[in-house]
C-alpha cells in the first residue's frame, strides 16, 4: 500500500522521520544508567513527538471530511486516560500498568490492521505487504488479549495461579488455535480476499490464542510473560511499519522487539526455564511435583515475635534483606527503608538482595526501594550477593519465597529444580515475614521455612516490618 | 534498489542498534527500560494516522479513532510513567525517610508525549 506522496513536503517529512528515530535511539541509551536515565526519557519522547508531528504534516492528505476532527478525537481520548493513570498508579502496582500498556499498544497494532486490510480487499495489493500486515495483525492481538490476562492477574481480578486444561491438552490447543491463525494467512496471502477468513480465522484465532498463552502461566512467570508480550507489541508495529513503508514505525518497533527479546531471555534464564517451555505449557508444578515423589518437605515451622527478630537484628553485624511480591503486594518498601536506617543507627551493616525475577516484572523490586529512597550501593544483584551469606549474620526474606527456596538446589524432582537461587539458607539465621503459610505463586512448597535456624514471623509485612523497628529502635 | 528491500535492511540494522543499547542498561533500571520502551511500540499510532486520511465509512473511522486513541494511551501513558519512575531513581541525598505509602503525583510533570 503506497500513500499518494506529494513532491513538496515529503522530502521535509522524511528528514523529520531520521531526526525522530535518531533522537528514540539516543534516548534508549540514556537508559543505561540511572544518572542519564530521566534525560534519555524525556528525549525518546521528544523523539515521538517529533515522530507525530511529521505525520501530521502530510496535511495535504488528510482532506477528507471530518479526518482532522477524528485523529484529535481519538488523541484527546487516549491523553484523558492516558495521563490519570500513569499519574496516579502506585509504585506497587506497576507491573499490570505496563502490562495495560503494552495491551492497548498490541490492540493499535491489530485494529490498524484489520482497516489495511479492508483496503486491501477487493484491490490489487502486493503480496509483500500483505505477509507483513497478517503478521502484524496475529501478533498484535495476540499481544493485546495476552496482556489483558496478565493485567486481569497481576490486578488479582483473576486468580494468579495457573489455569489450564490437564496434561497436554493445553499444548494442544494452543497449537490448534495457533495453526488456525497462520493457515488462514497462508489462505489470505494465496489470493483468496476474504474478510471473514481474516477476522475468524486471523483475528478471533489469535484473540484465543492470547488467552490460552498468558491463562495457563502463574504469577511467578509474570516477569517473563511480560517481557515477552512487550517484545510481540514491538515486532507487530515493526511489522506494520513495513506494511505501510513507515521507516520511524520499522525502527521503533525493531528497537522494542530487541529489548523485549533480551529480557526475555534474561529473565527465562533466571528461572532456568525456556521460554517455549513457558508458553506452551505453564508452570505445570503442581502436576509435577507429586509426581516426582520429591520427598515430604513437611515438618514444623518455628514461628517468632516481632520482639525477638528486633533483638536478633540488633546485635548481628550483617543483616540481608531479601524482598519478594510480598513486599510489593503489602506496600511495605518505605517500612523497610527505615528498619534498614534503625539498624544502620545501630551500627549493623545492611544490604539488599535482589533476585532478577523477584516480583512480578523485570527490576520491580530496584524500582520499589528505590521509591523508598534506598541507596543503591546496597542492592546487591543474586550473584553478588550469594558468596556474601556465609558471613551473613541474619537474612530477613520479606515476602519472597520461590526466589529462595534451596529445593531449587538440592531436589531434582522439584519443578524450580535447577533455576538460580538466593542461597539465604547459607545465613546464620533466617527470619521470614509471610501472610500465612500458603505456599507461593508456583505452588511449591519451601523446605526453608522448616530448617531448624529459620524462624517466621506470620502477618501483613508492612505492619510486621513497622513492629520491627519501632522494638529495634527501644533497644 | 527496491523499496523493500531498504525497509528489511532498516528492520535488521535496527534489531541490532536496539540489541546492542539495550544489552547495556543495568538490571536497576529493567522497569524503567520495559515501559520506556513500552512507550515507544505506541509510535503505531502513526499508522492510525496514515490510514484515517484514506479510510471510508463509519466502521473503519470507528476502529481507527480506537486504534489511535490506544496509540495515545500507550504512548503518553508509557513516557509520563517511565519518567516518575526515574524521578525516583535520580533523587539520592535522603533528607528523611517516606512515612507514608502514599508518594503524591511525585515528578510526574514534564513527560512531553505527543
Amino acid at each position: 500500500m503506497s500513500l499518494p506522496l506529494a513532491v513538496i513536503g515529503v522530502n521535509a517529512i522524511d528528514a523529520l522521520y531520521i531526526v525522530a528515530f535518531g533522537l528514540l535511539i539516543y534516548g534508549m541509551t540514556g537508559l543505561t544508567g540511572p544518572r542519564t536515565a530521566v534525560r534519555g526519557n524525556k528525549i525518546a519522547a521528544a523523539g515521538m513527538t517529533i515522530a507525530v508531528v511529521a505525520t501530521l504534516l502530510r496535511s495535504h492528505e488528510f482532506s477528507g471530511s471530518g479526518t482532522w476532527a477524528l485523529i484529535v478525537l481519538g488523541i484527546v481520548i487516549g491523553t484523558a486516560i492516558g495521563i490519570p493513570a500513569a499519574r496516579n498508579v502506585r509504585m506497587t502496582a506497576m507491573p499490570q500498568m505496563v502490562a495495560i500498556f503494552n495491551g492497548v499498544g498490541g490492540g493499535a497494532v491489530a485494529l490498524i490492521a484489520w482497516v489495511e486490510y479492508r483496503h486491501a480487499f477487493g484491490g490489487g495489493y502486493p503480496l509483500r505487504s500483505e505477509i507483513f500486515e497478517l503478521f502484524g495483525a496475529i501478533v498484535g492481538s495476540v499481544s493485546f488479549w495476552g496482556s489483558n490476562i496478565a493485567f486481569g492477574k497481576l490486578q488479582e481480578i483473576l486468580p494468579g495461579r495457573p489455569i489450564k486444561l490437564p496434561g497436554r491438552a493445553q499444548s494442544i490447543l494452543n497449537l490448534t488455535f495457533f495453526l488456525i491463525a497462520v493457515i488462514s494467512a497462508i489462505i489470505l496471502c494465496a489470493g483468496t480476499h476474504s474478510q471473514a477468513l481474516f477476522i475468524l480465522g486471523i483475528l478471533v484465532a489469535a484473540a484465543i490464542l492470547g488467552n490460552a498463552v498468558v491463562l495457563p502461566i502463574g504469577g511467578a512467570d509474570m516477569p517473563v510473560v511480560i517481557s515477552l508480550l512487550n517484545a510481540f507489541t514491538g515486532l507487530s508495529a515493526a511489522a506494520t511499519g513495513v506494511a505501510l513503508g513507515n521507516t520511524v514505525m520499522i525502527v521503533a518497533g525493531m528497537i522494542v522487539g530487541a529489548s523485549g527479546t533480551i529480557l526475555t531471555n534474561q529473565m527465562a534464564k533466571a528461572m532456568n526455564r525456556s521460554v517455549p517451555e513457558i508458553v506452551a505449557g505453564g508452570f505445570g508444578g503442581a502436576v509435577a511435583a507429586p509426581a516426582a515423589g520429591a520427598g515430604t518437605v513437611g515438618g514444623t515451622v518455628r514461628s517468632t515475635s516481632a520482639q525477638d527478630v528486633a533483638i536478633q537484628l540488633a546485635y548481628a553485624r550483617l543483616v540481608v534483606i531479601a524482598p519478594g511480591y510480598g513486599m510489593a503486594v503489602a506496600q511495605a518498601q518505605h517500612a523497610v527503608r527505615e528498619l534498614e536506617t534503625a539498624l544502620e543507627a545501630k551500627g549493623v551493616e545492611v544490604k539488599y538482595a535482589i533476585h532478577p525475577v523477584a516480583g512480578r516484572m523485570p527490576g520491580h523490586m530496584n524500582v520499589l526501594l528505590a521509591e523508598a529512597n534506598v541507596p543503591y550501593d546496597l542492592l546487591r544483584e543474586m550473584d553478588d550477593i550469594n558468596p556474601e551469606f556465609t558471613r551473613t549474620d541474619v537474612t530477613l526474606v520479606i515476602g519472597a519465597n520461590d526466589v529462595t527456596n534451596p529445593a531449587a538446589k538440592n531436589e531434582p524432582g522439584s519443578p524450580i529444580y535447577g533455576m538460580p537461587i538466593l542461597e539465604v539458607d547459607k545465613s546464620g539465621a533466617v527470619v521470614v515475614l509471610k501472610r500465612s503459610m500458603a505456599s507461593g505463586f508456583a505452588g511449591i512448597d519451601n523446605p526453608l521455612f522448616y530448617e531448624p535456624k529459620t524462624s517466621l514471623l506470620f502477618g501483613d509485612a508492612k505492619a510486621s516490618v513497622s513492629e520491627i523497628t519501632s522494638e529495634v529502635e527501644e533497644l | 534498489m527496491d523499496s523493500l528491500v531498504i525497509d528489511l535492511a532498516v528492520l535488521v540494522l535496527a534489531g541490532f542498534v536496539g540489541y546492542t543499547v539495550i544489552s547495556k542498561v543495568p538490571n536497576t533500571l529493567h522497569t524503567p527500560l520495559m515501559s520506556g520502551t513500552n512507550a515507544i511500540h505506541g509510535i503505531v499510532v502513526l499508522g492510525g494516522l496514515l490510514l484515517m486520511a484514506e479510510s471510508h465509512g463509519w466502521f473503519e473511522k470507528l476502529i481507527l479513532v480506537i486504534a489511535v486513541a490506544f496509540g495515545t494511551i500507550n504512548v503518553i501513558g508509557g513516557f509520563l510513567v517511565t519518567d516518575r519512575m526515574l524521578e525516583m531513581f535520580k533523587a539520592k541525598d535522603p533528607p528523611k525517610t517516606g512515612t507514608a505509602d502514599e508518594v503524591g503525583g511525585q515528578g510526574g510533570e514534564g513527560g512531553g508525549g505527543a
